[in-house]
């Protein structure tokens, strides 16, 4: 029998390899070396460490780069810092030019660099020719419009200057798209570490700049492991990291990074939940399986990994998905019938093994499909495990392989809460064909990207990234560019004192509290004043402080002015927890409300502008009219946001699906405050008000100098219909409180304007427990009584995050 | 190698696709259960994101394309259904039907003995008889398009006695159209009692239902459409008659696909796919076929339970095997026309 004939009657699926031609040929051109790019040029290393590329399909070597030292990484970083300066003036066209240019080259060599791609990472060419570089193009025409509209959408931000930007394996030349169009669009220029595993698109990136016309020193790229990524992120001219990556690393980035004062934004882990209701189209869903957690072998961050699937039609939902395992085709990722390709390098091949033996040790099931896997190469096979309790190995841990649990639950409730039963929060799937139970669950994990009956899909236009321990900050669309983007005015005020009244800069630092020189006297002989103690406010009510100790105020002239709680880290507890329990229903409360009661509390404050202006001159020594303009501007805070109450608003993003894209705002949860001590009214108004505004919780410690003040706002607080627990204030020492908000793994946002230096510094290292955002001005002095740098958009954007929330359509 | 006409019966009696109970290769249906049909969720969104991996998820290149397309010839029910039919024409249709690709090139493929035909020949009944006369000796089937083709809309008692004319004349399969408006209106007894009633006066002939999915609005119309024509006992179901505005597109080829699934994994009964209308290119062919295999198994690549209902796609078949034999690209004026 002939071949043909023999291949009629089996119809098998033969070979169909892309042809590998170009990209061999190009590494052949560069004599399968490479070296870094600075300044516009191939660059040698300065030491002579080389690292070792292969192909994970074949096992074969590619090239080698060069292990990036710190003399390297300083060279980098001069570089983008020289061309700083002309980047960033030259005008937002210029720009978009430019990143039009580089859109252009990405399409014209797009086979080129998925081919690449590929061979460097293992992925399926389907992939990297279908989605991968598709989208990087996207990306930077996508931000060539966003450089274009720059000064009209984006008024009063500037860029950072040089960003430091590294990149994971999994997505290299994606990644790579993600970060550097919206620096270069913002006017930053780049330093980037492409992964050890996967520098070889970067690297042809690299050329394309040139080609393109890119001028000299915007985009500049080492090569390196772990070692030299630290190198970026302890480099001192660097003002902002962009990271995506594992949490571990995460974490040691937002320590490495506390107290210089550099931006982060960190892109990490996730074990997304993938909740299918009794009600899909169970045969779609099987299919979204398969772009979740076999798409890239599993190695994506947003992987759906957790199947949580409504008991009922479990058993139908499993014995569908075997059957269609058993279809799936693994082989060479050049291959263009091939599903899934290779697992990009022997050490990730052991820890997918490594956690799946944990599982079967604790008694999971694991199913495979029948057919073979290929012998030569880093393949693993599509794993189904079930028998997995939510407390298990393969439940809790972040496999980034293709394997998958699947669990069960019976109320939409139940299914919210497993969803939510873990420390990351990056993306989830949902699938019902009810528009009511897709939307009422959506809001409700905890997630920064929620797809509805669809799984990874994304676009230039969506900002993506992560809530909890996924981390922070978004890449993709209008929040992704604020990313890339800080306020004007912090450069042209001066980090010392700029813009604040001489006294306040002197009160604010004061470090500690002043001890009373004197008894406190009594006006005279007459009646003396009735005592006033002021306690802490915690769950709507006035508690005593957990350790019985209140604490002495003292006034400029050194008399006693009266005393306040001594709060304690047990004081901080029940604070955050009554935060917690208020915050469900705060956060889902009509912002319309939310905006009444904000104008009731202007309403109730308005008659208190004698008691106030007496306490604001008697304790902060401020004269008549600091203390008037202090108490006027707070007023018209609370007013600013009953008015974002509801402005603040979601969009829709304009993706080019049939979908609606919903980018819709919501609040961090439980924010920590730490007031600033300089302006005791206007300080704790101006960041209290926009947080509950926003729909947050709030734990604030009032200005440590001057607290007395915390007494005047409970009583507003309790007379205003602000919910308990919505509001808590703590006083005591900031020392001593501050850290234990900023440890708190229930906080999930912190905003410190307290004393700067080494307590700063400690917020932002301790919040890397729980990866809580924070919020830490280092050294940049607030103008509070300015309406530019006290209030506004940027203070709605740190009480938020965006959710993105995508809705296919279609009967 | 075994003739293709004696292997398309192979998968008839059961094996590997699940028991047949009534006769070779026959779905004698089962009564009307309307949760079933309650039951069926269709995601239009997800099914085309689907549907448009197919072509990208999967190539066939040259010996195994070849292979495909020489099998996709014999999956095809070579169709004329135009207004100016004649009996000329109809039998030119079927001498091509008998003779699909030319020898030389069948030769040169290692075919030349295989017996290639096209899995049917399908006409108006007012060529059946000729078209009969024309077969006769190749063992290839006469289908006619039945029931008031293609709207569906004659008295029924009229649109009965169609379907016995036809397999009196010797049609051994009769394409029906079924009533849009039950669907349309989900009246499924109805639609139901009209398959039945349609099945019974086939006879031993086989039935295909053609749903015009291009009227039926929704993906889930169509899968309940599907659901339903094969629980009155459809042996096909098959997309379109090729007179909607919309034809066959591989959306709705995987929801009835799926339907299929659905049915056999319930009932036991493997029902047949015919998508139909709009199938014009080699690629178009093999997108099918892909999407037949993945989701159904090599079984679904059988004439048996698979057919193109096609008319111009055989010439550009013709013209890729030329290529592939001679390594230059072809021109339709070198094959017979049909």
């Amino acid at each position: 029998m002939t071949r043909i004939a023999e291949l009629f009657e089996t119809l098998e699926y033969g070979p169909a390899p892309e042809s590998a031609a170009s990209a061999e040929d190009w590494l052949q051109g560069h004599g399968h070396a490479f070296h870094h790019f600075i300044g516009g040029e191939w660059v040698k290393s300065d030491g002579g460490e080389r690292l070792e590329v292969g192909n994970p399909a074949t096992r074969e070597r590619l090239a080698d780069t060069a292990q990036g030292t710190l003399g390297d990484v300083d060279r980098a970083v001069a570089a983008a810092r020289a061309a700083f300066e002309g980047w960033s003036k030259v005008g937002g066209h210029a720009r978009a030019r430019h990143l039009h240019a580089l859109a252009r080259g990405i399409q014209k060599h797009a086979r080129h660099f998925a081919v690449l791609e590929s061979m460097d990472n293992g992925k399926p060419i389907r992939e990297s020719r279908d989605l991968d570089i598709p989208l990087v193009a996207r990306h930077f025409y996508h931000h060539a419009g966003w450089a274009q509209l720059l000064d009209k959408e984006f008024p009063g931000m500037v860029p950072h200057g040089v960003v430091g930007q590294i990149i994971p394996w999994n997505f290299p030349l994606l990644m790579l798209a993600w970060k550097v169009a919206p620096a270069l669009a913002a006017g930053n220029t780049v330093v980037l570490k492409p992964a050890e595993f996967t520098p070889l698109t970067a690297l042809r990136f690299a050329e394309l700049t040139v080609e393109a016309g890119l001028p000299p020193g915007v985009f500049n790229l080492v090569t390196g492991d772990g070692r030299t990524g630290a190198a970026l992120v302890e480099h001192p001219e660097v003002s902002k990291i962009a990271f995506t990556g594992s949490t571990e690393v995460g974490r040691i980035i937002r320590e490495a990074t506390a107290g210089s004062g550099k931006r982060l934004s960190l892109e990490l882990g996730g074990k997304s939940p993938f909740l299918v209701f009794e009600d899909s189209d169970l045969d779609s869903v099987v299919e979204g399986v398969v772009d979740a957690i076999w798409f890239n072998q599993g190695q994506v961050c947003c992987a759906g990994s957790r199947i949580l699937v409504q008991e009922g039609v479990a058993p139908e939902l499993e014995r569908k998905l075997k059957a269609r395992m058993e279809t799936l085709r693994m082989g060479d990722p050049l291959d263009k019938s091939v599903d899934m390709g290779a697992i990009v390098a022997p050490v990730q091949l052991d820890r997918i093994r490594g956690l799946v033996d944990r599982g079967i040790e604790e008694g999971a099931s694991v199913w495979q499909p029948s057919w073979a896997v290929p012998r030569e190469g880093l393949f693993y096979p599509p794993t189904l495990c079930t028998d997995v309790a939510p407390s298990g190995t393969l439940a809790q841990i972040e496999i980034f392989g293709p394997v998958v649990v699947l669990m069960t639950f019976r109320t939409p409730a139940e299914a919210v809460e497993l969803a939510n039963n873990t420390r990351f929060g990056l993306a989830a799937s949902i699938w019902t064909e009810s528009v009511n139970l897709a939307l009422d669950v959506a809001p409700r994990v905890k997630a920064g990207t929620v797809w509805v009956n669809c799984t990874n899909l994304f676009d230039a236009a969506s900002g993506f990234g992560g809530y909890r321990e996924s981390g922070f900050g978004r890449e993709g669309g209008r929040e992704g560019m604020v990313e890339y983007l800080r306020p004007a005015w912090e450069s042209e005020t001066s980090p010392a004192a700029g813009g604040v009244p001489t006294s306040r800069a002197l009160a604010a630092s004061a470090a500690s509290v002043p001890t009373p020189s004197e008894r406190a006297e009594s006006p005279g002989l007459g009646i003396p004043a009735i005592d006033r103690t002021v306690k802490l406010y915690v769950g709507g009510k006035q508690v005593r402080p957990d350790s019985g100790y209140a604490l002495p105020v003292v006034g400029g002239d050194g008399r006693l002015l009266g005393t306040v709680g001594r709060g304690n880290r047990k004081d901080i507890r029940n604070a955050v927890e009554a935060a917690r329990r208020a915050q469900g229903g705060w956060g889902k409360s009509p912002a319309h409300l939310r905006a009444q009661i904000l104008y009731y509390m202007a309403e109730n404050l308005a008659p208190r502008g004698h008691e106030l202006r007496e306490r604001l001159i008697g304790e902060a020594g401020l004269s008549w009219d600091e203390a008037e303009l202090e108490f006027k501007v707070s007023l018209e805070r609370l007013f600013e946001y009953a008015a974002w109450a509801d402005k603040w608003d979601g969009r829709v993003h304009a993706t080019p699906f049939r979908n609606v894209t919903l980018a819709m705002i919501e609040p961090l949860g439980v924010l920590g405050i730490v007031a600033p001590s300089a302006y005791p009214l206007l300080g704790l108004v101006s960041t209290v008000a926009p947080a509950i505004a926003m729909g947050n919780a709030v734990v604030a410690l009032p200005s440590e100098t001057y607290p007395l003040i915390a007494g005047e706002l409970i009583q507003l607080l309790d007379t205003s219909d602000v919910p308990p627990g919505v509001v808590n204030l703590v006083t005591g020492p900031h020392t001593e409180l501050a850290p234990v908000l900023a440890d708190h793994d229930d906080v999930d946002g912190i905003w410190y304007f307290g004393s700067q230096g080494e307590r700063a510094t400690q917020i932002e290292r301790r919040s890397a427990g729980n990866m809580k955002r924070s919020w830490v001005p280092h050294g940049r002095a607030r103008n509070w009584l300015s309406p530019v740098e006290g209030s506004g958009e940027e203070f709605l954007r740190e009480a938020t995050q965006v959710k993105n929330i995508w809705v296919p359509y279609g009967e | 190698m075994t003739r293709i006409a004696e292997r398309s019966s192979r998968w008839a009696g059961g094996g590997e696709v699940g028991a047949r109970e009534a006769g070779p290769g026959r779905n004698p249906g089962v009564p009307l259960e309307l949760d079933w049909i309650r039951e069926i969720r269709v995601n239009r969104s997800a099914v085309e994101r689907r549907a448009a991996t197919f072509g990208t998820r999967r190539s066939v290149k040259k010996e195994w394309q070849a292979a495909w397309l020489l099998r996709a010839v014999s999956l095809m029910d070579l169709t004329t259904l135009s207004g100016d039919d004649t009996a000329g024409t109809v039998r030119r249709l079927a001498a091509k039907a008998r003779y699909p690709v030319r020898d030389d090139l069948l030769d040169a493929m290692g075919m030349g003995g295989a017996g290639l035909t096209t899995a049917a020949v399908c006409v108006y009944h007012a060529f059946v008889e000729t078209a009969v006369e024309a077969l006769e000796g190749s063992g290839i089937p006469v289908a006619a398009v039945s029931t008031g083709f293609p709207h569906g809309l004659s008295p029924l008692p009229q649109r009965l006695a169609e379907i016995r004319s036809s397999v009196e004349a010797g049609a051994s399969e009769i394409d029906v159209v079924i009533t849009r408006a039950h669907v349309l209106n989900g009246e499924w007894v109805a639609l139901y009692d009209e398959v039945r009633a349609f099945r019974e006066a086939c006879g031993e002939a086989h039935i295909k239902t053609i749903l015009a999915t291009g009227e039926l609005a929704t993906l889930r119309n169509v899968a309940r459409a599907s659901m339903v024509c094969m629980m009155a006992g459809a042996d096909f179901i098959k997309t379109s008659t090729g007179k909607e505005s919309v034809n066959a597109i591989l959306p709705v080829g995987l929801t009835m696909v799926r339907q299929i699934r659905s049915f056999l994994e319930r009932t036991g009964h493997a029902v047949g796919f015919k998508p139909a209308g709009g199938i014009r290119t080699a690629k178009d062919a093999l997108l099918w076929m892909y999407m037949m295999k993945d989701e159904l198994g090599n079984p679904w690549l059988d004439p048996s339970l698979f057919r193109f209902g096609a008319s111009s796609l055989l010439a550009d078949i013709e013209r890729q095997l030329e290529h592939h034999v001679t390594g230059r690209y072809s021109a339709y004026h070198r094959h017979p026309m049909a």
